[in-house]
């Protein structure tokens, strides 16, 4: 087909409708968004998750996370009785294609989505040499990939086991609480999937958001209080158990 | 995924472990620099007279251990080109970025210049009576400092004896430092101790000495030269001593573990039960410190040939180096095998031919015994050659 100066000026407009179609996904950069105005957090309601591992494949899409290492995964916990001195934990390819049926009878099971804990007096940012991870003012840590040396000491440091090398990059990864995503107005992606409503993004400066409130007024748990790392990911209907 | 085999249950990104053998051998490293330097200043500022013969050697060990210290973390960075970045732009509150100033303060300031100032006669006298390139290489390593008038080598000594006193202490902050980089990992319970520091301070020292122990032995027989005993036996006096202290530090830390029980207990135990049986309890405990210390106490009671004497403190110091080896194996591989779940433990690796493979940390073993070859051919520790100018030049300093 010959193109010719006419028949190119019929096609622009055409194309220019077919690329706006396919931006369309694309959320509208968010120029009104300002840092100072949110201290962001996580609600995760135990009594909820099914482990279908949603939220799991989500993330891995959403973040290109490589095979074999996860920003989220989900555990599941089979206490037998009391008393116990040690629950069973599995959690085969962290939960991604749901869970095997479990062998054991009796006792109580549940699932335990993990991830980062975006801590406010965090470890890892507080071992990293070069200052690579940080807090950000709106309270997400995240890292730097262009100046983080490798060194690996904040994975030493977390002591959730949130972080890895990401082989391709060889740069520490963890969960960036999707941060291209809640600076647009969205959700993270592993909220967004989750069928069951066990996972929501909380806004912790924002008393109108509605998982803000839900932590206000229920009984909220985080992982490894001791350790006083101020983790923002709260859980509700947390059992004892959990590490 | 990772086809590492993993008992019970660990989170699913501390299957892989993190810092490898060449991890291990950084701590080994900069303890036995930490450790050599410390023997030197025995005879420097306690005035020491035994040990005099192993000063300079002492110097130039912990000097080529010191150099090749950093090597095994470069080629564990993921992107080892941004290194200098912890120099550049260091995170205050990093105990790693903190480190990289303890380390080049050490090496600069007190190491370095402490040689320099000791050997800075000798160098003059070698830039004048060696020929071709080599003298040309004295030559620059005099700074163009080439006054060796009496008083002004009693000027050197005095310095060097000020760096020396400056030394001590940062050779404690040296090593110290490295146990303080595990030491403050909240997150691990195997490494989180406020004694960290002094126990790797301690086998440091322990390391160290044993070091320039077996070297100089080693020195004297290749050279054919009598071992001077009366030093030879000074030495492992403080060897032994500080291996008392040493172990006495981490039967403390043992008992306060066990004493305390907390929720990390009974997985940590079950740990040195089990993986750690054999590298801790045998190889660490019961071969390489244990053995060396009833070794080393017979010296001290028994009356024995200076042969026997010599095969005991080689015996003893060989293992003494295996036992403190040991010790930062079970710290770095071990503070990684379990679960911060405490409930699963996974398995190291170890490869034979990659960046962080055996091979390499083989290698990164041997480097420093070539580089102290390469600096004594440079700069001869022995007294032959040292001649009595120095006696005579510090007077009655």
């Amino acid at each position: 087909m010959n193109i010719t100066r006419r028949r190119l000026l019929y096609l622009l407009p055409a194309a220019a409708i077919a690329w706006d179609a396919i931006i369309a996904g694309t959320p509208e950069a968010a120029p009104n968004y300002n840092m100072t105005d949110h201290w962001w957090g996580f609600l995760i309601d135990v009594t909820k998750c099914i482990g279908c591992g949603t939220c799991v494949q989500a993330c891995q899409a959403e973040n290109n996370v490589p095979d074999g290492y996860y920003r989220t995964w989900v555990e599941r916990y089979h206490v037998a009785g009391w008393p116990e001195e040690n629950p069973t934990v599995d959690s085969p390819e962290g939960g991604k294609h749901g869970f095997p049926p479990l062998e054991k009878e009796g006792g109580k099971n549940f699932y335990v989505p993990k991830m980062c804990n975006h801590c406010a007096d965090s470890p890892c940012t507080q071992v990293c040499p070069v200052g690579a991870t940080f807090v950000s003012p709106d309270g997400v840590v995240l890292v730097d990939q262009k100046y983080c040396l490798g060194c690996r000491y904040c994975i030493q440091a977390c002591p959730y086991g949130c972080r890895f090398i990401n082989p391709q990059t060889m740069t520490a990864s963890k969960c960036t609480l999707c941060y291209h995503r809640i600076t647009k107005g969205l959700t993270t992606a592993c909220s967004e999937t989750c069928p069951t409503g066990t996972r929501q993004l909380v806004d912790l400066k924002n008393p109108n958001d509605p998982a803000h409130k839900f932590i206000e007024t229920h009984s909220v748990q985080v992982l490894k209080p001791h350790l006083a790392t101020q983790a923002k990911v709260f859980y509700y209907g947390l059992d004892g158990s959990v590490r | 995924m990772h086809g590492i085999p993993v008992e019970g249950f660990m989170y699913p990104n501390e299957i892989e472990l993190q810092w490898s053998v060449l991890i291990v051998l950084y701590p080994f490293l900069t303890g036995l620099v930490a450790g050599a330097f410390i023997l030197a200043s025995l005879e420097r500022v306690f005035r020491i007279e035994e040990v005099k013969p192993t000063y300079r050697l002492a110097l130039l060990t912990a000097l080529a251990f010191l150099l090749v210290a950093p090597l095994p973390l470069q080629l564990h960075l993921g992107h080892p080109e941004r290194s200098l970045e912890m120099y550049l732009t260091p995170h205050t509150s990093s105990a790693m970025a903190m480190f990289g100033f303890v380390y080049l303060w050490y090496l600069m300031a007190v190491l370095v210049l402490e040689i320099w100032l000791d050997y800075r006669h000798d160098i003059v006298v070698l830039s004048q009576t060696t020929t071709g390139w080599k003298r040309w290489l004295y030559k620059a390593m005099t700074l163009g400092s080439d006054n060796i008038s009496p008083s002004a080598l009693a000027l050197d000594h005095k310095v060097g004896g000020i760096i020396t006193i400056i030394g001590i202490p940062s050779a404690f902050l040296l090593h110290g430092y490295v146990g303080f980089i595990f030491g403050s990992v909240k997150a691990n319970p195997w490494w989180s101790s406020p004694l960290m520091p002094v126990v790797f301070l301690f086998s440091a020292i322990v390391s160290g000495i044993a070091t320039v122990m077996l070297v100089y032995m080693f020195l004297c027989r290749a050279r054919g030269e009598q071992v001077d005993m009366r030093c030879v036996d000074t030495v492992a006096k403080y060897l032994f001593y500080a291996f008392l202290i040493d172990f006495t530090l981490e039967l403390l830390d043992l008992i306060h573990r066990i004493y305390e029980a907390d929720d990390s207990f009974r997985s940590l135990d079950f740990m040195v039960h089990t993986k750690l049986y054999i590298p801790h309890i045998v190889i660490q405990i019961l071969i390489g410190t244990l053995t060396p210390i009833i070794l080393l106490a017979i010296t001290q009671v028994v009356r024995m040939t200076a042969a026997k004497r010599k095969v005991m403190y080689s015996l003893a110091g060989c293992l003494t180096l295996i036992g403190i080896f040991a010790m930062r194996w079970n710290v770095v591989i071990g503070g990684q095998l379990f679960s911060k779940s405490f409930l699963g433990y996974t398995t190291y690796k170890l490869g034979l031919i990659d960046r962080e493979g055996l091979l390499v940390a083989i290698a990164l073993t041997i480097l420093p015994f070539f580089i102290l070859w390469g600096l004594v051919k440079l700069l001869p520790p022995w007294e032959d050659v040292q001649g009595s100018h120095l006696e005579a030049s510090y007077g009655d300093d």
